[in-house]
C-alpha cells in the first residue's frame, strides 16, 4: 500500500515532461513576475526612497537623509497630526457606526421583511458607482444651487459654503463616506448571513430569546470568519480612505488625510520624498490588519 | 395547544415588530436613493429655469436635451472609447493571470504555494500610493529604453499593466479557493490520461471555472470602470482619458451648467448601474467568493 503510494508520487513527479515543467514554470514566472515588478519592486523603491531627498527627476539627485524624512513630519508638520486624527475620526466613525448600520440593516433585510429586496438594491446601487461620479452627486446636494442649500432657503446668490465650513464638513464626509460604506458592509454581511441555519434563530426566539440576544449569542458566534473580514476592511478602508476627499478638496489640506499627503508630496509644486515617508507610514499602519486578515483567510493552509 | 397559542401570539407581535421596522428602513432607504433621483431630476432640467426661478421651482421644461448636450460638448463617445480600451483588456488579462496561479498552486504542491498565495493576496491590500512614484518613473525608463516614451506612460497599455498588477491579487484568491472546492479526482483522470500540463488547464480546470470567471468579470470590470486615479497620474494627455477622470476634469469646466454635468453623471453612472442590475447575482458572488471563504 505504501510503496503504492510512493510509485504512485514518483509516477506523478515522472509524468512531469521538459514541456510540462515549462509550461508550470511559465504559469507561476509570468503572473508573478508582474507582480513583482508593478507591485512590490515599486513599493520596495518608495520604502528606500523614504529615507532620501529627490525632487523625482534625474536619479543622481538623489541623496542619502537617513531619517529626516520621518524627523521633518513627526516634528515639523503639524498637519500630520490633523491629518492621524482624521484618520482616527474615519476609523471611529465606521467602527462605531456605518459598519454596525451595515450589519444591522444585513441582519433585517436577511429576516426578509418587506420591501427586502428593494432595500437591498437601495442600499447597494452607492456602490456600483465610481467616486468621481459620487463626488458630483453630492455636489448637487450640497452646492449654491444645491438641495440642501435650497431647504435652508439660499438661492445660488446667497449660498453658504459648506465643504468649507469647518464646524460641520467632517459631519458632511463622514455622512458621505457612510453612503458607500454602508451598502458595501451590508452585502458582505448579508452573503454570510445566508449561510446561518435560521431554524436556529427560530428556536431561540421562541425560547424567548429576545431579538439582541439573539443576535448576540447566536449570530455573531456563527459569523465569526465574516466579522473578522468586516473588521479589516474597515480598519483597511480608514487607513486609505483618499478617493473621496480628494475629490472636493483636490489635494488642498482643507481636510488632510495621510494619503492626501502623500500625493500632495507626490504632485503638485515639486515632489518630495516627504511623500515616501508618508506612505510608508501608511503602510506601517496597514500592516497589522493585513496579517490579521491573511491570518483568518488562509488559517488552514497555515496550519 | 399551548405551544401553538403562544407560537401564534409570538408571531403576531413579531409581524407587528417587522412593519415598523420596514418603514423605518423604508424611510431611511428613501433618504439613501434621494441623492441619485436629484441628480436624475436636475438633469432632465435646462439651467436657465433653475437660474430664473430657483431650485425648488415647478419645471417649465423637461427633456432630455442636457443628456443631447452632455454626448455632443463633453465628447463623452471618446472617453467611452478609451475606457473600452482599458477596461477589457485589464479584465480578460487579470482573469487569465490569475487563473493560472490559482491552478498551479491548488493542483500542484509546491513548497512555495502558500508563499505564492501569499504574496499575491497581500498585493491586493498594500496602500496603493506606496507605487506612484516608481511606477511612474519606471513606465519613463522603460519608453526610453525601447526609444519610445509612450510605450507605457501616457499609453492605455500602461494603464492596463497597473490595473493587472494590482486586481490579479484578488483574482488568484478567489479562484484558488473556488478550485480547492474542484475534487482531485478529474484532475488526476486528466493527468493519468497523459494531458499535458496546459491541456488539463485549458481543456479540463477552465471550463470548471465558468461560474467564478463570471462573477470576478463582473466585479472587476466595474473596478477598473470606476478608476478615475491611475489615469490623471499616467496619462498626460487628455484625449486619451478614460470616462471616468474626463468627467472629473468636465467637472471643472462645466461648474457653471451643473444640469449638464448631472446629464454627465447619469450617463457615466449607467454602465455599472445596469451592470448590478443585470448580472446582479454574479455582483454578489464575486464579492462574497473573496470574503466569506474564511
Amino acid at each position: 500500500m505504501k510503496t503504492a503510494a510512493a510509485n504512485k508520487k514518483i509516477r506523478s513527479r515522472r509524468t512531469l515532461s521538459k514541456n510540462d515543467r515549462f509550461t508550470l514554470a511559465a504559469f507561476i514566472g509570468i503572473p508573478t513576475l508582474m507582480q513583482i515588478i508593478f507591485l512590490w519592486l515599486p513599493a520596495l523603491i518608495t520604502i528606500v526612497l523614504s529615507f532620501t531627498y529627490w525632487n523625482g527627476i534625474n536619479v543622481g539627485d538623489i541623496k542619502w537623509a537617513g531619517i529626516a524624512n520621518y524627523k521633518n513630519i513627526f516634528f515639523g508638520t503639524p498637519v500630520f497630526y490633523e491629518a492621524l486624527k482624521n484618520n482616527a475620526i474615519w476609523l471611529l466613525w465606521f467602527t462605531f457606526i456605518a459598519t454596525p448600520l451595515g450589519i444591522l440593516l444585513a441582519y433585517q433585510i436577511d429576516r426578509k421583511i418587506k420591501g427586502h429586496k428593494l432595500y437591498e438594491t437601495v442600499f447597494y446601487i452607492p456602490v456600483v458607482l465610481s467616486l468621481a461620479i459620487i463626488g458630483i452627486i453630492w455636489n448637487f446636494m450640497f452646492q449654491p444651487g444645491g438641495f440642501i442649500q435650497g431647504i435652508m432657503g439660499r438661492d445660488i446668490g446667497n449660498a453658504i459654503s459648506i465643504w468649507g465650513n469647518y464646524d460641520i464638513n467632517t459631519y458632511v464626509i463622514m455622512g458621505v463616506a457612510s453612503w458607500r460604506h454602508i451598502g458595501y458592509i451590508m452585502l458582505l454581511y448579508l452573503a454570510g448571513l445566508k449561510s446561518v441555519d435560521s431554524s436556529l434563530r427560530e428556536a431561540s426566539a421562541i425560547d424567548g430569546a429576545t431579538e439582541w440576544q439573539t443576535f448576540r449569542k447566536i449570530v455573531l458566534p456563527a459569523m465569526r470568519p465574516v466579522n473578522i473580514i468586516i473588521v479589516v476592511i474597515t480598519i483597511i478602508e480608514s487607513l486609505r480612505a483618499f478617493d473621496l476627499v480628494y475629490i472636493i478638496y483636490g489635494t488642498s489640506t482643507a481636510w488632510p488625510l495621510l494619503n492626501i499627503l502623500v500625493f500632495q508630496n507626490f504632485a503638485g509644486q515639486g515632489i518630495s520624498m516627504k511623500g515616501a515617508a508618508y506612505a510608508v507610514i501608511l503602510l506601517v499602519l496597514c500592516v497589522g490588519p493585513i496579517l490579521l486578515y491573511l491570518r483568518a483567510v488562509f488559517k488552514e493552509d497555515l496550519k | 395547544m399551548t405551544t401553538i397559542v403562544r407560537d401564534k401570539k409570538y408571531r403576531d407581535k413579531q409581524k407587528r415588530k417587522d412593519n415598523l421596522i420596514s418603514i423605518f428602513i423604508g424611510f431611511f432607504a428613501l433618504v439613501w436613493i434621494f441623492p441619485i433621483l436629484w441628480t436624475v431630476w436636475t438633469s432632465l432640467r435646462p439651467y436657465n429655469d433653475i437660474i430664473s426661478y430657483g431650485v425648488f421651482s415647478w419645471p417649465k421644461n423637461l427633456n432630455f436635451d442636457n443628456y443631447f448636450n452632455a454626448f455632443r460638448q463633453m465628447g463623452l463617445t471618446r472617453y467611452f472609447l478609451n475606457t473600452l480600451y482599458v477596461t477589457v483588456p485589464a479584465v480578460l488579462l487579470t482573469l487569465f493571470l490569475g487563473s493560472l496561479i490559482a491552478f498551479v498552486v491548488s493542483r500542484y504542491s509546491f513548497k512555495f504555494n502558500l508563499s505564492l498565495l501569499l504574496l499575491f493576496t497581500a498585493g491586493n491590500m498594500l496602500p496603493i500610493v506606496l507605487t506612484y512614484i516608481p511606477v511612474f518613473w519606471l513606465y519613463i525608463k522603460i519608453g526610453d529604453l525601447f526609444g519610445n516614451r509612450s510605450l507605457l506612460y501616457n499609453n492605455y497599455l500602461g494603464i492596463i499593466l497597473v490595473h493587472v498588477a494590482f486586481q490579479v491579487g484578488f483574482a488568484t484568491f478567489v479562484l484558488s479557493s473556488y478550485m480547492k472546492t474542484v475534487p482531485k479526482e478529474i484532475s488526476e483522470s486528466a493527468i493519468v490520461d497523459g494531458a499535458s500540463v496546459f491541456r488539463h488547464y485549458w481543456n479540463v480546470m477552465l471550463p470548471l471555472l465558468r461560474p467564478p470567471l463570471a462573477a470576478l468579470g463582473v466585479l472587476m470590470s466595474c473596478w477598473i470602470y470606476n478608476d478615475f486615479f491611475w489615469a490623471l497620474i499616467l496619462m498626460s494627455q487628455d484625449s486619451k482619458r478614460p470616462v471616468t477622470s474626463a468627467l472629473r476634469q468636465l467637472q471643472g469646466e462645466y461648474v457653471t451648467d451643473f444640469n449638464l454635468l448631472a446629464a454627465g453623471a447619469v450617463i457615466v453612472a449607467a454602465p455599472t448601474v445596469i451592470l448590478f442590475f443585470v448580472l446582479r447575482k454574479q455582483f454578489v458572488s464575486g464579492l462574497t467568493l473573496g470574503s466569506t471563504k474564511g
